[in-house]
């Protein structure tokens, strides 16, 4: 089994995913992204930092369509993701895996049925209501459990599982999709200060070795410095910075937190 | 602070004083013949007496027949009932379903449970005839609307982001349901289904007495008949059937959380 089945297909240089002009206004009258560009190429590692309802969230969500952006495109593998319904989108939601804040695994499955359902996308339905999935797909959980250092939990029940190893297990079933891009929000907020740094190093070795691109939400600025190969700044839904890492400075902080001094006390520990 | 105490102290007891005197009021106004409550009394006793022993032999085969039957309706009746709530409590779920859908399963939730059972089954008795194919529709029709409202509420309890995760994977809407809301309401679907074969066995007696089958004709007949004894082996063996059906249930809903 190749572990990296269609890189290649998408040359280097050309976008892997570009978001022209998002908008974003909620039923409730809120308007959440306000015209948002963001362009991203394979192997980058976008680190979406800003204050709490600056948008970041509503961003990544509209890229699967989990929430429907109101104005723009979203171009993806060359459809555009705002417009597509239905079946047409549901194939692309395959190639976009996505890593969630509290993990989001179902509790009450084990971790091998977790992974599989990172395949629901791809198995005829009579296969996923009888999970009978097929061998390939069992072999490929079981590949990837080795690689996240999940061997020998494949039918423990996952509510029985540490923070960090649900959180690897909620790598894993976004890599069961075979995606060329991760969206990921707020992977570590619920993670102590170790474990976090292990799972964004695992996320950015993926990225590298598979040939994707992700977006990881986060509000832990050391971390996103540290692991990212580019910071986007997100304030009241509108993108304020868009840099390296090393171009990011304390005026740029400001500008993306405001005068909000928790966010600056967190960056000042460690640079 | 004081004077608020005292208030309070004083108006509890102007309560006590206005229940009792509405009591007095109230009690005065009745008809009550003592004469009448005596004699009823002693044929109250002779009834009860009417009851023991309990006869279990005479019309043990009548017994057996209708606790057979019985036991048929509420498996039946609530294999059925299952089987038409479940997409009627996805569609009563708030969290899945659009609104045309979800007020209209609502609708037939609310309206399966504003009629009770027994006039549910004199309906079906005058439809179908006697017997116990009344009793396991009526049944049925009842367990929609317990268990479709119950089930509704557990799916819109589920995990919103897990919901969110799976339909991140591209999965189908029925996918959806199967791996994304059925493991998260399943020990609640079984703890369910159990506790509504024991309402429904309960239920299977009383719809008896209008015609719709099982052991409450049984019963019904008993009664009829003047048979006491036997009316109380059928009512000991309910409560027992029951108790069982309790322990048993009480087993499986620990084993399954």
């Amino acid at each position: 089994m190749s572990p990296d089945p269609s890189s290649g297909s998408v040359p280097e240089a050309v976008d892997m995913l570009a978001v022209t002009g998002l908008v974003k206004h909620y039923a409730s009258g809120e308007t959440a992204l306000r015209g948002v560009d963001l362009r991203l190429r394979m192997r980058e590692v976008v680190a979406l930092i800003g204050p709490s309802g600056a948008g970041k969230s509503t961003l990544i969500r509209c890229v699967n369509r989990l929430v429907d952006p109101s104005e723009g495109s979203i171009l993806f593998e060359h459809v555009d993701l705002a417009a597509a319904r239905g079946r047409a989108l549901r194939r692309k939601r395959r190639r976009i895996g996505m890593i969630f804040q509290e993990h989001a695994l179902v509790e009450r499955l084990t971790v091998m049925q977790n992974l599989l359902c990172g395949r629901l996308g791809y198995v005829p339905l009579w296969r996923s209501l009888l999970s009978r999935f097929v061998e390939e797909d069992i072999a490929r959980a079981r590949a990837l459990l080795d690689r996240l250092d999940l061997r020998g939990h494949e039918n423990k029940r996952v509510d029985k599982l540490s923070g960090g190893q649900r959180q690897r297990v909620g790598i894993a079933r976004a890599l069961m999709q075979e995606p060329r891009l991760l969206l990921v929000d707020e992977p570590t907020a619920s993670l102590d200060p170790k474990t976090s740094s292990d799972v964004m190093r695992m996320i950015t070795e993926l990225v590298e070795e598979r040939g994707l691109a992700a977006i990881i939400n986060i509000h832990d600025v050391p971390l996103a410095r540290r692991f990212a190969s580019r910071v986007v700044g997100l304030r009241e839904g509108s993108i304020v910075f868009d840099g390296l890492p090393s171009e990011l400075s304390p005026e740029d902080l400001l500008r993306i937190y405001g005068e909000d001094p928790s966010g600056l006390g967190e960056t000042t520990g460690e640079e | 602070m004081g004077d608020g105490s005292v208030g309070r102290r004083s108006r509890r007891w102007l309560l006590v004083v206005a229940a009792a005197a509405y009591l007095v009021v109230v009690y005065s106004t009745f008809e009550i013949d003592h004469q009448r409550l005596l004699e009823g009394a002693d044929r109250g006793r002779l009834f009860v007496m009417g009851f023991f022993p309990p006869d279990f032999h005479t019309r043990s085969s009548d017994i057996f027949a209708g606790l057979l039957e019985s036991l048929a309706m509420t498996v039946v009746a609530t294999v059925l009932g299952v089987m038409l709530s479940v997409p009627v409590a996805l569609g009563a779920s708030a969290n899945l379903s659009p609104k045309p859908i979800y007020l209209c399963c609502r609708g037939i939730i609310i309206l399966s449970r504003s009629f009770h059972e027994v006039l549910i089954a004199i309906l079906f008795v005058v439809v179908v005839g006697f017997g116990p194919l009344a009793g396991v529709l009526t049944l049925s029709i009842a367990t929609v609307g317990f268990f479709a409202k119950m089930l509704a509420e557990a799916v819109e309890e589920v995990d919103e982001t897990t919901l969110d995760a799976i339909r991140a994977t591209g999965a189908p809407p029925f996918s959806l349901l199967s791996w994304g809301v059925a493991p998260q309401v399943l020990p609640r679907f079984v703890g369910l289904s159990i506790y509504r074969l024991d309402i429904n066995f309960r239920e299977s007696a009383i719809v008896g007495i209008v015609g719709a089958g099982g052991i409450g004709a049984t019963l019904n007949t008993a009664f009829g008949r003047y048979e006491y004894d036997t009316a109380a082996a059928i009512l000991l063996l309910i409560m027992g059937i029951v108790l069982v059906g309790e322990l048993g249930s009480g087993i499986v809903r620990r084993r399954l959380v």
